[in-house]
Protein backbone atom coordinates (compact mmCIF):
# COMPACT_ATOMS: atom_id res chain seq x y z
CA UNK A 1 0.00 0.00 0.00
CA UNK A 2 1.08 3.19 -1.03
CA UNK A 3 1.62 6.12 1.41
CA UNK A 4 2.76 9.57 1.13
CA UNK A 5 4.90 11.39 3.60
CA UNK A 6 4.21 15.43 3.26
CA UNK A 7 6.95 17.66 4.96
CA UNK A 8 5.95 21.06 6.02
CA UNK A 9 8.28 23.71 7.20
CA UNK A 10 7.25 26.22 8.94
CA UNK A 11 8.11 29.89 10.99
CA UNK A 12 7.99 27.99 14.29
CA UNK A 13 9.39 24.38 13.24
CA UNK A 14 9.06 21.53 10.96
CA UNK A 15 5.90 18.85 10.95
CA UNK A 16 5.62 15.14 9.45
CA UNK A 17 2.36 14.73 8.12
CA UNK A 18 1.74 10.84 7.35
CA UNK A 19 -0.76 10.08 4.89
CA UNK A 20 -2.05 6.22 3.82
CA UNK A 21 -2.46 5.73 -0.22
CA UNK A 22 -6.12 7.32 -0.39
CA UNK A 23 -4.72 10.77 1.29
CA UNK A 24 -7.79 10.81 3.51
CA UNK A 25 -6.16 9.43 6.88
CA UNK A 26 -3.40 11.45 8.72
CA UNK A 27 -1.08 11.14 11.39
CA UNK A 28 0.79 15.05 12.37
CA UNK A 29 4.19 14.33 13.83
CA UNK A 30 5.90 18.15 14.92
CA UNK A 31 6.96 20.55 15.84
CA UNK A 32 10.59 19.55 15.27
CA UNK A 33 13.22 22.55 16.10
CA UNK A 34 9.88 24.20 17.99
CA UNK A 35 10.74 27.70 17.68
CA UNK A 36 13.27 27.79 14.74
CA UNK A 37 12.30 28.79 11.22
CA UNK A 38 11.98 25.90 8.96
CA UNK A 39 12.25 27.28 5.58
CA UNK A 40 12.40 24.21 3.69
CA UNK A 41 12.62 20.55 4.71
CA UNK A 42 13.18 18.04 1.68
CA UNK A 43 14.08 13.83 1.14
CA UNK A 44 16.55 12.35 -0.74
CA UNK A 45 14.77 10.29 -3.76
CA UNK A 46 17.54 7.92 -3.28
CA UNK A 47 16.70 7.44 0.03
CA UNK A 48 13.59 8.49 1.20
CA UNK A 49 14.39 8.20 4.87
CA UNK A 50 17.13 10.85 4.45
CA UNK A 51 15.97 14.14 4.77
CA UNK A 52 17.72 17.60 4.82
CA UNK A 53 16.36 20.84 6.83
CA UNK A 54 16.82 24.26 6.47
CA UNK A 55 16.73 25.49 10.60
CA UNK A 56 17.61 29.33 11.02
CA UNK A 57 16.84 31.75 13.38
CA UNK A 58 17.49 35.55 13.93
CA UNK A 59 19.07 34.85 16.80
CA UNK A 60 20.85 31.62 16.33
CA UNK A 61 21.52 31.47 12.39
CA UNK A 62 22.19 28.92 10.55
CA UNK A 63 21.60 24.94 11.14
CA UNK A 64 21.15 21.96 8.99
CA UNK A 65 19.66 18.71 10.41
CA UNK A 66 19.13 15.91 8.50
CA UNK A 67 17.20 12.83 9.66
CA UNK A 68 18.15 9.14 8.45
CA UNK A 69 14.37 8.00 9.74
CA UNK A 70 12.07 9.51 7.54
CA UNK A 71 12.00 12.69 10.14
CA UNK A 72 11.30 11.19 13.32
CA UNK A 73 14.70 11.81 14.89
CA UNK A 74 17.33 14.31 13.70
CA UNK A 75 20.93 15.36 14.26
CA UNK A 76 22.62 18.68 13.25
CA UNK A 77 25.60 18.56 10.04
CA UNK A 78 27.63 20.92 8.87
CA UNK A 79 26.33 24.74 8.99
CA UNK A 80 29.38 26.39 7.30
CA UNK A 81 28.41 27.98 4.48
CA UNK A 82 31.37 30.48 3.56
CA UNK A 83 31.60 32.13 0.08
CA UNK A 84 34.28 31.20 -2.21
CA UNK A 85 37.39 33.94 -2.24
CA UNK A 86 36.82 37.32 -1.58
CA UNK A 87 33.10 37.59 -1.86
CA UNK A 88 32.67 41.03 -3.24
CA UNK A 89 29.71 43.19 -3.46
CA UNK A 90 26.10 43.20 -4.65
CA UNK A 91 23.73 45.95 -5.06
CA UNK A 92 22.05 47.30 -1.97
CA UNK A 93 18.23 48.25 -1.92
CA UNK A 94 19.68 52.35 -2.35
CA UNK A 95 21.78 51.20 -5.14
CA UNK A 96 24.74 51.48 -3.32
CA UNK A 97 27.42 48.22 -3.19
CA UNK A 98 27.18 45.78 -0.09
CA UNK A 99 29.05 42.84 0.43
CA UNK A 100 28.04 39.47 -0.13
CA UNK A 101 26.85 38.34 3.78
CA UNK A 102 25.20 34.78 4.33
CA UNK A 103 21.95 34.76 6.16
CA UNK A 104 20.23 31.47 5.80
CA UNK A 105 19.15 28.58 3.57
CA UNK A 106 16.02 28.85 1.47
CA UNK A 107 15.98 25.95 -0.31
CA UNK A 108 17.86 22.42 -0.39
CA UNK A 109 17.66 20.13 -3.34
CA UNK A 110 18.83 16.66 -2.59
CA UNK A 111 20.69 14.80 -5.30
CA UNK A 112 18.49 11.90 -6.95
CA UNK A 113 20.64 9.31 -7.29
CA UNK A 114 23.15 10.49 -4.17
CA UNK A 115 21.51 10.63 -0.97
CA UNK A 116 24.89 12.48 0.46
CA UNK A 117 24.89 14.90 -2.63
CA UNK A 118 22.47 18.00 -2.10
CA UNK A 119 22.47 21.39 -2.87
CA UNK A 120 21.78 24.55 -1.28
CA UNK A 121 20.39 28.08 -2.15
CA UNK A 122 21.15 30.82 0.00
CA UNK A 123 20.64 34.24 0.97
CA UNK A 124 22.84 36.11 0.71
CA UNK A 125 22.33 34.33 -2.84
CA UNK A 126 25.14 31.70 -4.16
CA UNK A 127 24.45 27.99 -4.34
CA UNK A 128 26.11 25.70 -2.15
CA UNK A 129 26.98 21.72 -2.65
CA UNK A 130 27.38 19.36 0.26
CA UNK A 131 28.73 15.46 -1.24
CA UNK A 132 29.08 14.31 2.41
CA UNK A 133 25.94 14.32 3.53
CA UNK A 134 25.40 18.16 4.61
CA UNK A 135 29.11 17.65 6.65
CA UNK A 136 30.39 20.67 4.56
CA UNK A 137 29.11 23.10 2.22
CA UNK A 138 31.27 24.40 -0.98
CA UNK A 139 30.00 27.12 -2.65
CA UNK A 140 29.76 26.70 -6.82
CA UNK A 141 30.97 30.52 -7.44
CA UNK A 142 30.61 30.55 -11.12
CA UNK A 143 26.88 31.46 -10.64
CA UNK A 144 27.82 34.72 -8.76
CA UNK A 145 31.11 34.88 -10.76
CA UNK A 146 29.32 34.97 -13.73
CA UNK A 147 29.69 38.73 -14.38
CA UNK A 148 26.57 40.19 -13.39
CA UNK A 149 26.89 39.84 -9.72
CA UNK A 150 27.55 43.28 -8.92
CA UNK A 151 24.45 44.26 -10.04
CA UNK A 152 22.25 41.98 -8.76
CA UNK A 153 19.48 43.24 -5.88
CA UNK A 154 17.33 41.69 -3.12
CA UNK A 155 13.99 41.94 -3.08
CA UNK A 156 11.46 42.79 -0.36
CA UNK A 157 12.43 39.52 1.51
CA UNK A 158 16.05 39.31 0.94
CA UNK A 159 18.56 38.30 -2.04
CA UNK A 160 17.82 34.78 -1.77
CA UNK A 161 18.12 31.85 -4.10
CA UNK A 162 15.30 29.91 -3.55
CA UNK A 163 14.47 27.64 -6.71
CA UNK A 164 17.09 24.42 -8.04
CA UNK A 165 15.85 22.65 -10.61
CA UNK A 166 17.93 19.51 -11.44
CA UNK A 167 17.58 17.80 -15.14
CA UNK A 168 16.59 14.89 -15.13
CA UNK A 169 17.78 14.01 -18.25
CA UNK A 170 21.27 15.54 -17.81
CA UNK A 171 23.37 15.75 -14.64
CA UNK A 172 25.16 18.71 -15.77
CA UNK A 173 22.43 20.79 -16.04
CA UNK A 174 20.39 23.12 -13.58
CA UNK A 175 18.28 25.75 -13.42
CA UNK A 176 18.18 28.34 -10.27
CA UNK A 177 16.48 31.86 -9.57
CA UNK A 178 16.84 34.18 -7.62
CA UNK A 179 15.02 37.18 -6.36
CA UNK A 180 15.52 39.49 -7.39
CA UNK A 181 18.01 38.79 -10.23
CA UNK A 182 16.25 36.28 -12.51
CA UNK A 183 16.97 32.70 -13.85
CA UNK A 184 20.07 31.07 -14.27
CA UNK A 185 21.15 28.18 -15.76
CA UNK A 186 24.62 25.89 -15.99
CA UNK A 187 25.18 22.83 -18.63
CA UNK A 188 28.63 22.11 -17.08
CA UNK A 189 27.62 20.86 -13.47
CA UNK A 190 27.73 24.17 -12.07
CA UNK A 191 30.98 25.57 -13.06
CA UNK A 192 29.56 28.01 -15.69
CA UNK A 193 26.76 29.97 -15.59
CA UNK A 194 24.13 31.85 -17.96
CA UNK A 195 20.93 33.86 -17.48
CA UNK A 196 17.65 33.21 -18.88
CA UNK A 197 15.62 35.69 -18.80
CA UNK A 198 14.96 36.77 -22.36
CA UNK A 199 11.13 37.33 -22.93
CA UNK A 200 10.58 38.28 -19.49
CA UNK A 201 9.58 41.96 -19.10
CA UNK A 202 9.29 43.67 -15.67
CA UNK A 203 7.99 47.19 -15.48
CA UNK A 204 9.41 47.66 -12.09
CA UNK A 205 12.94 47.88 -13.21
CA UNK A 206 14.41 50.65 -15.52
CA UNK A 207 15.34 48.45 -18.35
CA UNK A 208 12.13 46.39 -18.28
CA UNK A 209 13.66 43.64 -20.74
CA UNK A 210 17.07 43.41 -18.99
CA UNK A 211 18.80 40.81 -18.56
CA UNK A 212 19.05 40.24 -14.92
CA UNK A 213 16.79 41.78 -12.39
CA UNK A 214 13.75 40.30 -12.96
CA UNK A 215 12.22 39.43 -9.67
CA UNK A 216 11.34 35.67 -10.65
CA UNK A 217 9.57 33.85 -7.55
CA UNK A 218 9.36 30.39 -8.83
CA UNK A 219 10.21 27.94 -11.68
CA UNK A 220 8.85 24.09 -12.40
CA UNK A 221 9.30 21.25 -14.76
CA UNK A 222 7.75 17.88 -15.66
CA UNK A 223 10.80 15.29 -14.92
CA UNK A 224 9.94 14.02 -18.53
CA UNK A 225 9.93 17.18 -20.28
CA UNK A 226 12.76 18.94 -18.97
CA UNK A 227 13.06 21.73 -21.82
CA UNK A 228 10.10 22.90 -20.59
CA UNK A 229 10.09 25.25 -17.52
CA UNK A 230 6.79 27.27 -16.58
CA UNK A 231 7.75 30.10 -14.32
CA UNK A 232 5.81 32.34 -11.70
CA UNK A 233 7.38 35.66 -11.89
CA UNK A 234 6.13 38.42 -9.50
CA UNK A 235 3.89 39.77 -12.61
CA UNK A 236 3.39 37.36 -15.12
CA UNK A 237 3.21 33.30 -15.53
CA UNK A 238 5.76 32.40 -18.29
CA UNK A 239 6.36 29.47 -20.31
CA UNK A 240 9.91 28.00 -21.99
CA UNK A 241 10.02 25.40 -24.45
CA UNK A 242 13.68 26.02 -24.93
CA UNK A 243 15.43 25.04 -21.38
CA UNK A 244 15.19 28.86 -20.41
CA UNK A 245 16.60 30.49 -23.98
CA UNK A 246 13.19 31.89 -24.40
CA UNK A 247 9.91 32.89 -22.52
CA UNK A 248 6.27 33.99 -23.65
CA UNK A 249 3.67 34.53 -20.78
CA UNK A 250 0.85 32.03 -20.63
CA UNK A 251 -0.93 33.99 -17.94
CA UNK A 252 -3.88 34.00 -20.04
CA UNK A 253 -7.07 34.47 -18.11
CA UNK A 254 -6.19 34.21 -14.91
CA UNK A 255 -7.95 36.99 -12.10
CA UNK A 256 -4.31 38.57 -11.60
CA UNK A 257 -0.99 36.88 -12.96
CA UNK A 258 0.72 37.73 -9.28
CA UNK A 259 1.65 34.59 -7.45
CA UNK A 260 4.76 33.19 -5.72
CA UNK A 261 4.21 29.04 -6.39
CA UNK A 262 3.85 27.05 -9.66
CA UNK A 263 4.16 23.37 -10.13
CA UNK A 264 2.89 20.77 -12.49
CA UNK A 265 1.20 17.64 -12.10
CA UNK A 266 3.20 14.33 -11.72
CA UNK A 267 1.65 12.44 -14.77
CA UNK A 268 0.53 15.07 -17.35
CA UNK A 269 3.36 17.34 -17.94
CA UNK A 270 0.81 20.32 -19.85
CA UNK A 271 -1.23 19.88 -16.53
CA UNK A 272 0.23 23.28 -14.29
CA UNK A 273 -1.30 25.17 -11.11
CA UNK A 274 -0.73 28.50 -9.33
CA UNK A 275 -2.20 30.44 -6.91
CA UNK A 276 -3.11 33.90 -8.18
CA UNK A 277 -2.44 36.59 -5.23
CA UNK A 278 -3.92 40.03 -5.26
CA UNK A 279 -1.23 42.10 -6.04
CA UNK A 280 2.47 42.47 -4.84
CA UNK A 281 0.98 45.04 -2.41
CA UNK A 282 -1.70 42.75 -0.94
CA UNK A 283 -0.72 39.60 -0.31
CA UNK A 284 -3.92 38.06 -0.28
CA UNK A 285 -6.36 36.05 -2.77
CA UNK A 286 -8.38 38.47 -5.09
CA UNK A 287 -11.86 38.91 -3.75
CA UNK A 288 -11.18 36.77 -0.67
CA UNK A 289 -11.35 33.48 -2.27
CA UNK A 290 -8.52 31.39 -1.72
CA UNK A 291 -8.68 29.33 -5.78
CA UNK A 292 -6.08 27.28 -7.23
CA UNK A 293 -5.77 27.65 -10.86
CA UNK A 294 -5.07 24.59 -13.01
CA UNK A 295 -4.33 24.83 -16.62
CA UNK A 296 -4.71 21.34 -18.73
CA UNK A 297 -2.75 23.10 -21.88
CA UNK A 298 0.62 24.37 -20.66
CA UNK A 299 -1.03 27.79 -19.71
CA UNK A 300 -3.11 30.29 -21.51
CA UNK A 301 -6.56 28.71 -20.07
CA UNK A 302 -7.07 28.11 -16.44
CA UNK A 303 -9.90 26.95 -14.41
CA UNK A 304 -10.45 28.09 -10.89
CA UNK A 305 -10.41 24.88 -8.69
CA UNK A 306 -12.27 26.04 -5.47
CA UNK A 307 -13.94 22.90 -3.94
CA UNK A 308 -13.06 22.57 -0.08
CA UNK A 309 -10.86 25.87 0.11
CA UNK A 310 -12.90 29.09 1.64
CA UNK A 311 -14.81 30.87 -0.97
CA UNK A 312 -15.18 34.18 1.61
CA UNK A 313 -13.25 35.94 3.93
CA UNK A 314 -9.87 34.30 3.26
CA UNK A 315 -6.76 36.47 3.44
CA UNK A 316 -3.57 34.46 3.76
CA UNK A 317 -1.01 34.21 1.13
CA UNK A 318 0.59 30.65 -0.19
CA UNK A 319 4.48 31.09 -0.58
CA UNK A 320 6.69 30.11 -3.13
CA UNK A 321 7.86 27.04 -1.81
CA UNK A 322 4.34 25.59 -0.25
CA UNK A 323 3.20 23.74 -3.16
CA UNK A 324 3.96 20.12 -4.28
CA UNK A 325 2.41 17.28 -5.82
CA UNK A 326 2.96 13.59 -5.03
CA UNK A 327 3.41 10.73 -7.77
CA UNK A 328 0.41 8.31 -6.47
CA UNK A 329 -2.49 7.82 -9.20
CA UNK A 330 -4.69 10.04 -9.27
CA UNK A 331 -1.70 13.17 -8.44
CA UNK A 332 -2.24 14.85 -5.50
CA UNK A 333 -1.71 18.06 -4.75
CA UNK A 334 -0.38 19.89 -1.49
CA UNK A 335 -0.20 23.40 0.11
CA UNK A 336 0.38 25.40 2.84
CA UNK A 337 -1.25 28.96 3.71
CA UNK A 338 0.63 31.51 5.79
CA UNK A 339 -2.81 31.14 7.87
CA UNK A 340 -1.45 27.67 8.75
CA UNK A 341 -3.04 25.36 6.67
CA UNK A 342 -2.10 22.62 4.75
CA UNK A 343 -4.81 21.38 2.10
CA UNK A 344 -4.21 18.13 0.25
CA UNK A 345 -6.25 17.18 -3.35
CA UNK A 346 -6.09 13.32 -4.13
CA UNK A 347 -7.58 14.03 -7.24
CA UNK A 348 -5.38 16.42 -9.31
CA UNK A 349 -6.81 19.46 -7.69
CA UNK A 350 -10.79 18.61 -7.72
CA UNK A 351 -11.42 18.90 -4.52
CA UNK A 352 -9.74 20.02 -0.92
CA UNK A 353 -9.36 19.23 2.36
CA UNK A 354 -7.01 20.79 5.04
CA UNK A 355 -4.80 18.42 6.39
CA UNK A 356 -4.05 20.37 9.46
CA UNK A 357 -5.73 24.03 10.02
CA UNK A 358 -3.71 25.85 12.40
CA UNK A 359 -0.20 25.20 12.19
CA UNK A 360 2.20 28.33 12.66
CA UNK A 361 2.72 30.24 9.03
CA UNK A 362 3.58 27.88 6.18
CA UNK A 363 7.08 28.69 4.83
CA UNK A 364 6.89 25.23 2.96
CA UNK A 365 5.97 22.48 1.53
CA UNK A 366 7.35 18.87 0.49
CA UNK A 367 6.09 15.53 -0.49
CA UNK A 368 7.35 12.03 -0.64
CA UNK A 369 5.72 9.24 -2.53
CA UNK A 370 6.72 6.05 -0.25
CA UNK A 371 5.55 1.94 -1.47
CA UNK B 1 35.60 25.92 36.75
CA UNK B 2 33.65 28.33 34.25
CA UNK B 3 29.75 28.18 34.31
CA UNK B 4 28.19 29.34 31.18
CA UNK B 5 24.11 29.66 30.86
CA UNK B 6 23.24 29.24 27.61
CA UNK B 7 19.57 30.27 25.65
CA UNK B 8 16.88 27.68 26.30
CA UNK B 9 16.86 27.02 22.23
CA UNK B 10 21.07 26.46 22.65
CA UNK B 11 20.53 24.15 25.42
CA UNK B 12 17.97 21.93 23.16
CA UNK B 13 20.63 22.17 20.27
CA UNK B 14 22.99 21.00 22.23
CA UNK B 15 21.50 18.29 24.76
CA UNK B 16 22.66 20.55 27.33
CA UNK B 17 20.54 19.91 30.85
CA UNK B 18 21.15 23.56 32.52
CA UNK B 19 24.65 25.17 32.99
CA UNK B 20 27.77 24.42 31.49
CA UNK B 21 30.76 24.06 33.01
CA UNK B 22 34.43 24.63 30.95
CA UNK B 23 37.89 24.21 32.64
CA UNK B 24 39.36 27.62 30.93
CA UNK B 25 43.57 27.21 30.67
CA UNK B 26 44.82 30.80 30.05
CA UNK B 27 42.95 33.88 30.50
CA UNK B 28 38.84 33.80 30.96
CA UNK B 29 38.03 36.00 28.16
CA UNK B 30 34.38 35.58 25.61
CA UNK B 31 37.00 34.37 22.81
CA UNK B 32 38.27 31.53 25.27
CA UNK B 33 35.49 30.82 26.55
CA UNK B 34 33.33 30.24 23.34
CA UNK B 35 36.22 28.52 22.27
CA UNK B 36 35.75 25.90 24.83
CA UNK B 37 32.39 26.08 24.73
CA UNK B 38 32.46 25.32 21.02
CA UNK B 39 35.31 22.48 21.03
CA UNK B 40 32.79 20.97 23.66
CA UNK B 41 29.46 21.03 21.94
CA UNK B 42 30.52 21.71 17.85
CA UNK B 43 26.94 21.86 17.22
CA UNK B 44 27.12 25.56 18.86
CA UNK B 45 29.71 26.99 15.91
CA UNK B 46 27.89 29.66 14.19
CA UNK B 47 25.01 29.78 16.65
CA UNK B 48 26.81 32.16 18.92
CA UNK B 49 29.28 33.88 16.66
CA UNK B 50 29.27 34.38 13.22
CA UNK B 51 31.24 31.41 11.53
CA UNK B 52 33.68 33.78 9.68
CA UNK B 53 34.49 37.02 11.12
CA UNK B 54 33.94 35.53 14.90
CA UNK B 55 31.76 38.41 15.68
CA UNK B 56 28.88 38.07 18.43
CA UNK B 57 25.61 37.89 16.73
CA UNK B 58 23.44 40.69 17.08
CA UNK B 59 20.48 38.92 19.31
CA UNK B 60 23.08 38.00 21.37
CA UNK B 61 24.33 39.00 24.76
CA UNK B 62 26.75 38.12 27.42
CA UNK B 63 26.09 39.10 31.15
CA UNK B 64 27.85 38.67 34.15
CA UNK B 65 27.77 39.82 37.76
CA UNK B 66 24.89 42.29 36.81
CA UNK B 67 26.72 43.79 33.73
CA UNK B 68 26.69 43.44 30.38
CA UNK B 69 29.91 42.66 28.69
CA UNK B 70 28.52 42.59 25.06
CA UNK B 71 30.54 45.15 23.79
CA UNK B 72 33.94 44.31 25.53
CA UNK B 73 36.42 43.11 23.57
CA UNK B 74 36.48 39.80 22.67
CA UNK B 75 39.97 39.48 24.34
CA UNK B 76 39.20 41.19 27.77
CA UNK B 77 39.21 39.51 30.59
CA UNK B 78 35.80 38.52 32.28
CA UNK B 79 34.99 39.33 36.19
CA UNK B 80 37.15 37.44 38.41
CA UNK B 81 33.81 35.94 39.70
CA UNK B 82 33.25 34.49 36.47
CA UNK B 83 36.83 32.93 36.02
CA UNK B 84 36.53 31.73 39.60
CA UNK B 85 32.71 30.01 38.78
CA UNK B 86 31.16 32.11 41.40
CA UNK B 87 28.67 33.59 38.76
CA UNK B 88 28.00 31.96 35.30
CA UNK B 89 28.73 34.17 32.26
CA UNK B 90 24.75 34.64 30.76
CA UNK B 91 24.12 34.22 27.15
CA UNK B 92 21.19 35.87 26.47
CA UNK B 93 18.84 36.50 23.36
CA UNK B 94 17.68 39.42 23.22
CA UNK B 95 13.98 39.58 23.87
CA UNK B 96 12.72 40.93 19.92
CA UNK B 97 10.31 40.11 17.72
CA UNK B 98 8.19 36.67 17.13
Amino acid sequence: MSRVRVLVGTRKGAFVLTGDGKRDRWEVDGPHFGGWEIYHIKGSPADPNRIYASQSSGWFGQVIPRSEDGGKTWEPVGNEFVYDGEPGTHQWYDGTPHPWEFKRVWHLEPSPDDPDTAYAGVEDAALFRTTDGGKTWQELAGLRGHGSGPKWQPGAGGMCLHTILLDPSDANRMFIAISAAGAFRTDDGGDTWQPINRGLRSEFIPEPTAEVGHCVHRIAMHRSRPKVLFMQKHWDVMRSDDGGDSWHEVSGNLPTDFGFPIDVHAHEPDTVYVVPIKSDSEHYPPEGKLRVYRSRTGGNEWEPLTKGLPQQDCYVNVLRDAMATDTLEPCGVYFGTTGGQVYASANSGDSWTPIVRDLPPVLSVEVQSLA
Amino acid sequence: MIRVVLPAHLKTLAKIGSEVELEIAGPVTQRSVLDALEQRYPVLRGTLRDQVTQRRRDFLRFFACEQDLSHESPDALLPEAVASGTEPLLIIGAVAGG
